[in-house]
């Protein structure tokens, strides 16, 4: 019988430091999954995490990880020729198919540009895919700024706004992602567009009120979750809200599943 | 077919069986109770006959024998997770219809959620067959009627139990050898047809009605009642959830085994990722996320029926006295206020 939460044995290729407490790992294997899945990294005698996939190509995946607990801290022990465990692709990822020749927005807070970094390149490198790429990046502060080369080069391939909470910074905007929202000329769309917001649970709350504020269709938003889990498979029961499992139906919601959720 | 054995003789039928079988059912352990001079009933593997406890309600559900409180999933070493292996005997559980209905109801989580399913769960559940323990009508904490778990027909053996003996009513042929030779008798098994609790479980199929009451004021007085201590997850016939930790043998850090270990909604923590805020921080949040999930989130998802059988386990064993069939009747009063005030509006 199949072991569906059975970690495998998986070679650390490289280690790059984004900033102090985020880095990437580049990850020896063949999983294939679709841009917004999740796998839970596994350490023996540590535990399990589900980390989204922050980039993939042919044999190797990346995550991008952020030093805040057990599990996390003792990945960033390692280096390249360490063994890190794996087990996935879980979970629903962006509806790729269903933005093609659309106008699409993309709004992030923070580190949860990771979920969304793998569709970006893609579309970066496919410019015929969608008709175009409006993004609105925000950090909390220089020091929490990540993937800096492909906030670069996309500033040539999409409509960049990129934004400290706070602080000021050359070519940057000064503000929460949310004061942004209205330059975005959504009326311009011809209601051909659709938009994806992730980060930290407020951003995405107050964001997805934003939009509706700018008369954006709710059924155009789509919204990735983070929860906590333990099997990734349906089973611990960690990850539910209501009579959804974040691990299963997630974690990429549609906003009119994802705005009703109460925890 | 139907047989009537003294208890000598359900003695001899026992041991028969427990060549090819172990057998658990409800046990009494003395003085381990929560207070002093108290005793806990819970399933355990039964040596004699005079081990069953038939009379009066397990303080723990028949779960604990397919889905332990805790087990080894892995063993590992540093750069292999090997799955732990499994005792392959069958096992027969005496169960009441509201534990044996309750295995229906962790199925849909443990072998069909997702389409993924659960090895540890489904090599132990593939084993098991039940021996229906005819229900004397449980105590004044069940609601089993109202929950529509009073019945079931998943059982290879019926079972009535008496200070005489048991009556005994064969269904699954493979247990027909073990009663040759034995008086036969006309029993068929009787179900609970009435309780003296009766719980009405509110509609939420509102949307809005559901989202009203998610900040209902009612939840608050849990802030206060409930200790958060997790006691109603253990009792309940029907809890799921789980976590992993993971174990190093003292002796040899490179060594150790990951456990799955149960988990409870209702301690803090269950929903707080690593270096985050909980999302429920509160005792009343916690529990109104219990009850959603046992009066309505679960059958929303998997339709048939309620994940909750009103075996009143949670009822008994809680330290602060806090009912659930007070709770849902609390639930009720609450939607019918709600309702109220949008009638108006």
């Amino acid at each position: 019988m199949m072991n569906p939460v059975q970690p495998q044995a998986c070679t650390i290729l490289s280690v790059k430091k984004e900033s102090v407490h985020e880095w990437t790992f580049r990850v020896a294997t063949d999983a294939k999954p679709a841009h917004g899945q999740f796998m839970q990294l596994s350490i023996p005698m540590i535990g399990e995490a589900p980390i989204s996939v922050s980039a993939q190509g042919e044999g190797w995946l990346e995550f991008t990880i952020r030093s805040v607990g057990k599990v996390t801290n003792v990945i960033f022990e390692k280096q390249a020729g360490d063994t890190l465990f794996l087990r996935g692709p879980y979970g629903k990822g962006w509806p790729v198919e269903q933005f093609k020749g659309k106008h699409l927005v993309v709004i992030t807070g923070g580190t949860g540009l990771a979920p969304v970094r793998s569709m970006l390149n893609m579309l970066a490198d496919d410019p015929d895919y969608v008709k175009s790429v409006h993004l609105i990046s925000g950090f909390k502060n220089e020091e929490g700024i990540v993937f800096h080369n492909e906030l670069e080069a996309w500033k040539e391939k999409f409509s960049t706004i990129y934004a400290l909470d706070n602080d000021a910074k050359e070519g940057w905007r000064t503000g929460l992602v949310t004061t942004f929202v209205k330059e975005i000329p959504f009326d311009s769309f011809g209601g051909n567009y659709a938009v994806v917001v992730v980060g930290p649970p407020p951003m995405m709350k107050f964001t997805g009120l934003e939009l509706m504020k700018n008369g954006v269709d709710a059924e155009k938003v789509w919204m990735s979750f983070e929860r906590k889990m333990s099997c990734a498979v349906g089973k611990c029961g960690h990850c539910r809200i209501d009579e959804v499992y974040v691990c299963l139906d997630g974690p990429v919601f549609p906003y009119t599943v994802a705005r009703d959720l109460v925890d | 077919m139907g047989f009537s054995l003294t208890p000598a003789q359900a003695d001899a039928v026992l041991s028969a069986l427990k060549q090819d079988y172990r057998v658990y059912a409800p046990k009494r352990f003395p003085k381990q109770g929560r207070y002093s001079d108290t005793d806990v009933i819970r399933y355990a593997e039964v040596e004699r006959f005079s081990d069953i406890v038939w009379d009066v309600k397990s303080d723990y559900p028949a779960k604990e024998v397919i889905t332990p409180i805790q087990q080894a999933i892995f063993y590992f070493t540093e750069d292999e997770y090997r799955a732990s292996k499994a005792k392959t005997k069958p096992i027969l559980i005496l169960a009441r219809p509201c534990d044996i209905n309750a295995q229906h109801i962790q199925a849909k989580i443990y072998a069909g959620n997702g389409g993924y399913e659960d090895l540890y769960y489904k090599r132990v559940r593939d084993l098991v067959k039940f021996a229906m323990m005819e229900c004397n009508g449980g105590d004044d904490t069940c609601f089993c009627v109202s929950m529509g778990s009073n019945r079931t027909d998943d059982y290879s053996l019926a079972l009535k139990f008496s200070a005489d003996g048991v009556q005994v009513q064969v269904t699954d042929d493979a247990f027909a050898p073990y009663f040759a030779g034995m008086a036969e008798a006309d029993y068929a098994p009787a179900f609970v047809e009435e309780n003296q609790l009766k719980v009405t479980v509110p509609d939420l199929d509102d949307k809005a009605v559901r989202l009203a009451l998610k900040s209902h004021p009612m939840w608050k007085e849990f802030n206060s009642r409930c200790v958060s201590c997790g006691a109603c997850t253990v009792a309940c016939s029907t809890c799921t959830c789980f976590t992993t930790r993971d174990v190093i043998y003292g002796d040899n850090p490179e060594v150790g085994e990951r456990r799955r270990v149960s988990a409870s909604c209702q301690i803090a923590g269950f929903d707080q990722m690593a270096g985050q805020k909980e999302f429920r921080s509160t005792a009343g949040d916690r529990m109104r996320y219990k009850v959603l999930h046992k009066f309505h989130d679960y059958k929303a998802r998997f339709g048939e029926r309620h994940m909750c059988v009103g075996c009143g386990r949670c009822t008994h064993r809680c330290p602060e006295l806090i009912s659930i069939s007070a709770t849902v009747s609390k639930v009720s009063a609450a939607v019918e206020e709600i309702k109220a005030s949008m009638a108006q509006q």
